[in-house]
Order: structure tokens, then sequence, then C-alpha cells
């Protein structure tokens, strides 16, 4: 799966996307995004906090147990503040 | 009629709202969000969710155009970095009579700032920058609209 970040997400991590292997065992959006914080120190520093996070799955808003399906893309961001 | 658009360059406050002005209806309604000087705010960054943005306005569009009789409504949004004093976002309604266009502009800029994909960054004067953090307050106004 392609994992996008952005704003202060992307400026932990240092990425603004990769790829993923999705573990059999990641059924939902906050399975994947535990695994995901395992990553590195920087990965773990910046999705510690799962109740300050957003999350895209396929470009459609979706909350931590929405089932991650046949999705392509996570997006996870911080809470959006356009306007 | 519906018209989003995302724009590198500077928006003019009236943008898109000619379009509006056409369309028949007896009432037109428009929010312009502005850059503020906020203790020292010299300029804002705004990134965005590039595949996502366009269609998540479209659907504000559609959520408007299902609850209020519309004759149509703009949304134009800024990128990138924007001074203070210039526009950032232009949200606009026309209708026959002035309610629907004036509940569907505060709708549309509401519900704007709780689910469309922008981040915003405050840039200071002293070159130091600060993600904007989510309003509670914000949430408030949305959830009017649930």
């Amino acid at each position: 799966m392609k994992l996008v970040y952005f704003a202060s997400v992307r400026e932990a991590i240092g990425l603004s996307s990769e790829e993923c292997h999705v573990p059999q065992d990641a059924c939902t959006v906050g399975d994947l995004v535990a695994r995901i914080s395992e990553l590195s120190e920087d990965h773990a520093r910046a999705l510690h906090d799962l109740d300050r996070l957003r999350f895209a799955l396929d470009q459609e808003m979706v909350t931590g147990d929405t089932l991650l399906g046949a999705a392509q893309e996570l997006a996870i961001f911080p809470p959006v503040t356009g306007g | 009629m519906k018209i989003v658009r995302i724009s590198n360059a500077a928006i003019q406050s009236d943008a898109g709202l000619a379009a509006l002005a056409d369309l028949g209806g007896g009432g037109l309604a428009s929010f312009t969000g502005i850059v503020r000087d906020d203790g020292g705010v010299a300029a804002i960054e705004l990134e965005h969710y590039p595949s996502m943005t366009e269609a998540s306005l479209h659907r504000l569009i559609d959520d408007a155009t299902a609850r209020w009789s519309l004759l149509g409504a703009v949304i134009t949004h800024r990128v990138g970095i924007v001074p203070v004093g210039a526009p950032v976002v232009v949200v606009g309604a026309a209708s026959l009579h002035r309610a629907e266009a004036l509940e569907a502009t505060a709708f549309l800029i509401d519900r704007l700032k709780t689910e469309a994909p922008f981040w915003k960054r405050e840039h200071y004067a002293d070159g130091s920058a600060k993600w904007v953090d989510a309003k509670a307050s914000d949430d408030a106004r949305a959830e009017r609209w649930a």
C-alpha cells in the first residue's frame, strides 16, 4: 500500500510518501498505523498519539476502525486547518 | 453551476462570483477568508492533498445543493505561500432568495474548515514557522450543520 503523509506528520517522518507491506493481521486503519509507527523512531514520534491524527483511505476521510479492504493509498495527517 | 478552483497564484476577492451573479437569482452571498497579522505572522503557507482536495470541495458543494435550493456555488482556495492581507479562500452561493445563499455560504466555509485536506503553517518575520493547530470552535461550528 502507498502511504502518504502531510503537514507535521510529513515533517516528523521526513518523507512525503513511502510503500508499505500490509501485514496479514492488520485489518483496520488503526492496526496498520500501529505497525507503521514501529518502522523508525521518527515514525513512532509522528504517530504515537492516534487521537491527534486523521486518516484518508483512497482519498476518503475515514476513522481508525475502518477496514483496510482493498485500498491502495492510506494518508495520515493532523486535523485539517484550511479556509 | 459548480466551480472549484485550487490556485497557486493570488486570487481576487470576487473570484468566481461574477459567474454566480449571472444565474438569474435574487441572492448572491459570499465569504472571503484573508490572512491576518496574528502576533507577527508575515505569511501563511498552505499545503494540501492534491488527489483529494478537488473532490472534497465538489462534495461540499453537492451537500449544500442537496440541502438548499441553489442556482450555483463556487469555492476558490489558495495553496502555497500567501502574504498577510491576501485572500486564502472565497466561497459563494447564489439562490432565488437570500436565505438559501446566506446559509449555504456559512455551511460551505464551516465544513471546508473541518473536512477539506488543507494545512496551514504560519511564517513569522523572524524566519520561524509553526503549523497551525485545529480549533475546537471550528469543529463546533461545523457540527451545527450535522
